[in-house]
């Protein structure tokens, strides 16, 4: 790693943490209902929404009354985005004439976006009109992630209550989301975006005289180069604030027009992260205990910053494949050096490996770089930080309440150590909790274990493998690890447009999504209605260093036992192949 | 005022279509359309009015009078703006050795003299199939051969070389590199450019 490259990476994190912090007392305040400085713009809007929705703001519902509305606006959402995509050759802003998405695409598509995945069996410019990544794609980008907001939200005023029957509205939470954080942010980031060279225009593909003709692959001379265009900039900023990480075009933030600069990758980066971040810090208020939210962050943190140098050390060093054919790899103020392949210039080494352990700890899932293409080594740290269960900072809201369920195992085993009651923020965990909690953690290594023995075993599933040997097995692992996380990131290598891929990986992710919802909100319905427990001698502390290192330690174990032999035949056999 | 859950969530979708899906992109369209034209609509350049490019969007070259751009993987011929996308090969793949070693002997072949190591940009194919830049040492490495083919000074080269190269944003952001481009499109204009 070179010192600029130690610099680049020291910079990214203490932006995530200054920023964090008044983000994070700013959405408390969103939570809570309270009055910000954007009332005055705002209000009149929400409450606008509020009328044209029929919803009143002051309901205070259940746990299933709002486990109901989540998913009732997440089936209306996953139909509007199906049938837009089926329709769309009959709709204006379709400069290229496309026509009707595939059956099994647009399912897989609008199974993704609802479900804040955004993985894409389809290459954007060539796949969707604009009206469809606006009214489509776009609008999904803002509702899955203020639904993962909103189920934060209500989880917290779970943990923040005591003796309630209620954890809240849904509607509010989910209305709230949008319209006073996500779209503010939104409007701010794209512009920045359009002014360091993001496209935001409503044209079809501008053609360009090439200055050194050329020709196709089968000799055909090409004289012009067509040039995708669109409303990117306003789709790319909510894409990676709301931890989407849906491509407007097929290269993703590698295109130069998602991202044009290396001031555009820092922000975009910064975006993804940013709002899980600030997210431990809304909890620590609404719990009334800061304390609670900085040591989640401290956790998450550190787990990030281990990840972010493994992948970087991966990345910058010499592939001895490549050296063997005389290729100068050796990094210095020339030349970037190390595995440059699928990698884009503007960024180089370390930005590309730190956006990738990002892009997989935050199940953002955007990328500047094809992480198919990483080293073994590199390639195995993303796949890794979405097995942990998307708990490092995560989704926006989902990464929170998925941490939340880890604090609540932790303080049960160790409880089980020591012989108390355990009980986390004056609630005592019993058996419902604890089964609960399981079978959220459970069910996610599951889905993706099966799913992955499922496709290695059928010629449906390996008919989609691109490269040979165990990278070819890790195509399949990370195809289901990604989807069954909610993260979108993929080895792209793989064939996932096919019926087999669109509709299985539409599984895993509506597994991975609304299966732990659905069991996060009667955990917070279940901890609401207990009466509250005062702090005791016996009270395990959840804020100290050493509760610290025993949730990093609960979570590296659970992400161990469950993915080590699966890692043992992909990366790690992969890596010792190439050493040798 | 109440609704049922089902009005709601149709409501609410349709609500939010029109709002972040609608109103939000076109208001973003006409700003950017305002503030922003020429980064709206794709930074292009033009030539005697005509639209040669976009110094965002890499092109493909093979004279050995021009600068050559990084590989690219797009299909059906390299820097295909309307397809972006990557080779996706790992590097453990002998097929990616092989097309490296093939795009090796290509510019040694065009250059012979050269014995320098090559640098790693300059053979590998970049993610989005379209990448603008080059590292300087690739700039570097091509230079000799540019010149000879334009007749020019090295030394003149290397000038717009230089003039043509970007550094790290703050010192601490990204790659120092080389747009192509327009690299080479300040070499036509130096004129002498033999066809």
């Amino acid at each position: 790693m070179t010192i600029v490259g130690a610099g680049y990476i020291a910079a990214y994190l203490i932006a995530l943490l200054l920023l964090s912090k008044p983000l994070g007392a700013y959405m408390a305040r969103i939570y809570q209902g309270e009055r910000t400085f954007l009332d005055p713009v705002v209000g009149p809007l929400e409450r606008f929404v509020y009328r044209l929705a029929g919803i009143d703001p002051h309901e205070e519902m259940d746990w299933k009354s709002n486990a109901i509305a989540m998913l009732l606006f997440n089936l209306a959402g996953f139909i509007l985005l199906y049938l837009l995509q089926r329709v769309q050759q009959w709709l204006p802003l379709n400069p290229l004439r496309f026509g009707p998405v595939g059956a099994d695409t647009a399912f897989n598509a609008a199974v993704s976006f609802t479900s804040n995945t955004n993985w894409q069996s389809y290459g954007g410019e060539t796949t969707m009109s604009h009206l469809t990544q606006m009214a489509g794609m776009t609008v999904q980008n803002f509702a899955s992630a203020a639904t993962g907001m909103a189920v934060l939200a209500l989880f917290i005023r779970g943990l923040a209550r005591h003796s309630a029957r209620t954890i809240g509205n849904f509607w509010v939470d989910l209305t709230r989301s949008i319209l006073y954080v996500l779209l503010p942010l939104s409007l701010l980031l794209s512009l920045v975006l359009v002014s360091q060279g993001v496209v935001q225009n409503l044209s079809g593909p501008v053609r360009a005289h090439l200055l050194d003709p050329t020709v196709d692959a089968s000799d055909r001379p090409v004289m012009e180069q067509s040039i995708a265009m669109g409303p990117v900039a306003s789709q790319v900023a909510i894409k990676h604030l709301g931890t989407n990480g849906g491509g407007f075009f097929n290269a993703n933030a590698a295109h130069p027009f998602e991202n044009p600069t290396p001031l555009t990758d820092f922000l975009l980066v910064l975006s993804q992260g940013v709002i899980a971040a600030a997210f431990c810090v809304t909890f620590g208020r609404m719990v009334k205990d800061p304390r609670q939210g900085r040591a989640l962050l401290t956790v998450m943190m550190a787990l990030l910053t281990a990840g972010i140098l493994a992948t970087t050390f991966a990345e910058s060093a010499s592939v001895p494949t490549m050296t063997a054919l005389g290729i100068d790899q050796h990094a210095s103020p020339l030349n970037p050096g190390g595995n440059m392949e699928g990698k884009e210039m503007r960024f180089g080494i370390t930005p590309s490996a730190l956006f990738a352990t990002v892009t997989t700890a935050t199940s953002c899932g955007a990328v500047d770089g094809m992480h198919d293409s990483f080293t073994p080594l590199g390639g195995l740290v993303p796949l890794v930080m979405m097995q942990l269960g998307e708990v490092v900072l995560g989704g926006v809201g989902s990464g929170l309440y998925g941490m939340l369920v880890f604090v609540i195992v932790a303080v049960f085993v160790a409880g089980l150590l020591v012989g108390r009651t355990p009980e986390y923020l004056g609630h005592k965990l019993e058996a419902f909790e604890m089964k609960m909690a399981s079978l959220l953690i459970l069910i996610m290594p599951v889905t993706v274990l099966v799913l992955t023995a499922v496709a290695v075993v059928t010629a449906g599933g390996r008919a989609g493998i691109h490269n040979p040997g165990p990278h070819g097995f890790s195509e399949i692992l990370y195809a289901f690890t990604s989807q069954g996380n909610n993260n979108g990131s993929a080895f792209a290598g793989i064939d996932a447009g096919t019926p087999f891929y669109n509709l299985l990986g539409a599984l895993a992710m509506l597994i991975g999504r609304y299966w732990l919802a659905v069991p996060t909100l009667a955990l917070a319905g279940s901890l609401a209605r207990k009466n509250a427990v005062p702090p005791s001698d016996g009270t395990l502390p959840t804020h100290t260093s050493l509760f610290q290192f025993w949730l990093t330690a609960v979570i590296l174990i659970v992400g161990a036992l469950n993915f080590l032999p699966a890692l043992a035949l992909g990366p790690i056999v992969e890596h010792l192949m190439m050493i040798h | 005022m109440r609704g049922k859950p089902v009005s709601r969530a149709i409501r609410m979708i349709v609500i939010l279509t029109v709002l972040t899906g609608l109103v939000y992109p076109f208001a973003i369209t006409g700003v950017a359309q305002l503030l922003f034209p020429l980064s709206a609509n794709g930074s292009l350049l033009t030539r005697n009015g005509t639209v040669i490019g976009s110094e965002l969007i890499g092109q493909p070259f093979t004279d050995p009078k021009y600068f050559w751009s990084r590989p690219s993987a797009t299909e059906p011929f390299s820097d295909n703006a309307a397809l972006s996308g990557a080779s996706n090969d790992a590097p453990t793949n002998p097929a990616l050795l092989q097309t490296i070693a093939r795009r090796a002997q290509e510019l040694r072949h065009a250059d012979p003299l050269n014995t320098a190591p090559i640098p790693v940009d300059l053979v590998t194919a970049s993610g989005s199939g379209l990448d603008p830049h080059i590292s300087i040492a690739s700039a570097l490495y091509q230079l000799p051969r540019v010149a000879r083919a334009r007749r020019l000074d090295p030394s003149i080269v290397r000038t717009l070389v230089d003039r043509c190269t970007e550094g790290r944003t703050f010192g601490l952001l990204g790659e120092p590199r080389v747009n192509v481009l327009q690299l080479n499109l300040a070499l036509d204009r130096l004129g002498g450019a033999p066809r």
